[in-house]
C-alpha cells in the first residue's frame, strides 16, 4: 500500500500540488484523473522520488519514502516499476536487452533464467519474435507492451503508469489497460495509473482519484463516477456534448 | 554571475554521483568496453588522417621559417617532434575529440533526458549520472592518450612523407632529427596532459547533457554549448598545466 500525506510542491512560486493526500490499496488499480497540467504527473513523479516535493510524505508500506536519503531511496526503487507516457525504452538497446536490463543490475540470475523470465514477461504482454528488435522498429501500441514487460521483469511490488495509452488507438488502448489489470491482479502489484482517458477509467479504475488544479477533488470508484454531484468532476467526464446526453 | 557560479556548484555535485560505488561492476566494465570502442576505436582514423597533414604542413612551416645556413638541416626534425609532442597533439587531439565526442556525449545523454530514459534508470533504483558517465570519463581518460601517441607518431610520419616526396629535406636529416635529444618526459608530459582533456570533454558534455530541459532544439543548443566550453576549457587548462610542468 501506499500513503500519500499532505503533499505540496510548487515551481516557481506555483502551487502543481496543493496537500494532496490519499491511499492508494495493494493489489488494485488506483487510476489518477486529471485535466492536462492538472499535476497528476508531477504526482506520480514525487511518489517514486523523480520530484522533489515542498513538503509532505510518501510512505511504501509504512515506510517514509520522502525521509530516505539516495541509497535507501535505491532500495525501495528496485520494488517499482514504471511505465513512461513515451514508453522509455533504451534506444541503444534491443526489446530483450531492455526487459533484461533490470535483471542483469540486480539479480545473480544466469543467463538462461534471465533469458526465461524475457520472454515469459514479453510473451505476457503478447509480445512475440521481437526479442532482436530494437525500439525503433516497434509500434507505439508494442512499445507500450514491451515497457511493461520490463517494468514487470523484477516483479514488482509496485507499478505505475503515467498515460499508458496516450497517442493509442481505442483497441490497442483497450488491450494495454486491460493488460494492466490482469498483471495487478495476478501479481497483487499496487498499481497506480495516471491517466485523462476516461475509457480506460470505466475499464479499469478499482479507485479514481480526481486531481484538479493541484489538490484532490474528489475520490471513489468507477461506478460512483456517474452519479456524482460534484461539479469539478462532472465538467471534467462529461465534457464531450455526446456524454453530456448521456449524462442527462 | 550567481548562474555560473550555480552551474559550477551542480557540476561537481554531479562529479559526486559518478564516482559513487557502482551497482554491478561487471555491467559497467562492459559499459566502459564499449565506450573504449566507440569513443576511443572509432576515433584513430581521424585522428590518423589530421595528425598526417598537420605534420606535413609543420616540416614545411619549419623548413620555411629556419631555412639559415648556419642551423643543420636536422634541427627541422627535432622542432617537429617537439612542436608535436609539447603542443599540437595533445591540444589538437583534446579539440577534435571535443568536437567529435563531446557532441555526441552531450546529444545522447541529453535525448535520454528528454525522453524519460533516464528517469527510467533512477525508478529502476539506478544512479543514473555514475551509469552514463562513469564509463564514458573512464574510456576517454584512459584512450585519449594513447589517441595522443598515435598523433604524434602519425605527425612525424607526415614529416617523413613531406621529406620523402616533397624533398623539402632531406629524409637522413629528418630521421636524424626526430631521433635527436629525445625527452621522453616529453612524452608523459603530452600524455598527461590529454588525460587531463578526457576528462574534461567526457564529464562537461555529460553534464550538459544530464540536465537538459525540453526538446531536441534544447539538445542540440547543449550540444554546442558543451563543444564550446570543452574547448574553452582544453585551452584554458593547456596553458595552466603547460605553466605548471614545463615552467
Amino acid at each position: 500500500m501506499i500513503r500519500i500525506e499532505n503533499i505540496s510542491k510548487s515551481f516557481d512560486g506555483n502551487f502543481v500540488l496543493n496537500d494532496v493526500s490519499m491511499d492508494l490499496e495493494a493489489g488494485k488499480c488506483n487510476v489518477i484523473i486529471g485535466e492536462s497540467g492538472s499535476g497528476k504527473t508531477v504526482l506520480m513523479k514525487s511518489m517514486v522520488g523523480l520530484v522533489e516535493v515542498d513538503s509532505g510524505s510518501v510512505l511504501y508500506n509504512e515506510r517514509n519514502f520522502t525521509a530516505m536519503n539516495h541509497r535507501e531511496k535505491q532500495q525501495i526503487r528496485k520494488e517499482m516499476g514504471m511505465l513512461f507516457q513515451g514508453g522509455a525504452l533504451f534506444d541503444s538497446l534491443t526489446i530483450e536487452q531492455n526487459v533484461m536490463f533490470p535483471l542483469n543490475m540486480f539479480t545473480t540470475m544466469t543467463w538462461q533464467e534471465k533469458s526465461d523470465r524475457v520472454n515469459f514477461c514479453l510473451d505476457r504482454v503478447g509480445l512475440r519474435k521481437v526479442n532482436r528488435l530494437m525500439p525503433s522498429e516497434l509500434s507505439g501500441g508494442m512499445k507500450k507492451r514491451a515497457a511493461i514487460a520490463r517494468a514487470i521483469a523484477p516483479s514488482p511490488k509496485y507499478l505505475f503508469c503515467d498515460e499508458p495509452n496516450s497517442g493509442l488507438d481505442p483497441l490497442t488502448a483497450i488491450r494495454i489497460d486491460n493488460l494492466i489489470l490482469e498483471i495487478t491482479m495476478e501479481y497483487n502489484i499496487t498499481t497506480v495509473v495516471n491517466t485523462h482517458d476516461m475509457n480506460s477509467v470505466m475499464e479499469i479504475g478499482d479507485r479514481v482519484m480526481y486531481i484538479y488544479k493541484g489538490c484532490k477533488c474528489w475520490e471513489g470508484t468507477k461506478d460512483d463516477i456517474l452519479t456524482s454531484e460534484n461539479e469539478a468532476l462532472n465538467n471534467f467526464v462529461f465534457a464531450t456534448s455526446v456524454a453530456k446526453k448521456l449524462k442527462k | 554571475m550567481i548562474r555560473i557560479i550555480s552551474n559550477i556548484g551542480k557540476y561537481f555535485i554531479l562529479l559526486r554521483s559518478v564516482f559513487s560505488r557502482p551497482e554491478k561492476f561487471s555491467i559497467y566494465y562492459r559499459q566502459t568496453l564499449r565506450e573504449l570502442d566507440h569513443h576511443g576505436f572509432g576515433s584513430i582514423g581521424i585522428i590518423v588522417i589530421i595528425s598526417l597533414f598537420v605534420g606535413a604542413a609543420i616540416t614545411i612551416q619549419t623548413n620555411f621559417n629556419i631555412e639559415n645556413p648556419w642551423l643543420p638541416r636536422y634541427i627541422i626534425g627535432v622542432t617537429v617532434r617537439d612542436s608535436l609532442l609539447l603542443e599540437f597533439s595533445s591540444t589538437m587531439v583534446g579539440l577534435m575529440i571535443a568536437g567529435k565526442s563531446g557532441s555526441s556525449i552531450a546529444s545522447e545523454i541529453g535525448m535520454m533526458r528528454v525522453t524519460e530514459q533516464i528517469d527510467a534508470l533512477e525508478v529502476m533504483g539506478i544512479n543514473s549520472a555514475a551509469f552514463l558517465m562513469m564509463p564514458k570519463i573512464v574510456a576517454m581518460v584512459f584512450f585519449l592518450p594513447i589517441l595522443c601517441v598515435i598523433s604524434v607518431t602519425m605527425g612525424l610520419v607526415g614529416g617523413y612523407l613531406t621529406s620523402l616526396i616533397g624533398h623539402v629535406i632531406p629524409v637522413a636529416d629528418y630521421i636524424y632529427g626526430i631521433q635527436y635529444v629525445f625527452y621522453p618526459y616529453y612524452l608523459a608530459y603530452a600524455m598527461s596532459k590529454t588525460a587531463f582533456y578526457a576528462f574534461i570533454i567526457a564529464s562537461v558534455a555529460g553534464y550538459f547533457g544530464y540536465y537538459v530541459e525540453g526538446g531536441a532544439v534544447e539538445v542540440g543548443k547543449a550540444s554546442t554549448r558543451a563543444v564550446v566550453l570543452s574547448s574553452i576549457l582544453i585551452l584554458l587548462l593547456n596553458l595552466i598545466l603547460t605553466n605548471l610542468i614545463l615552467h
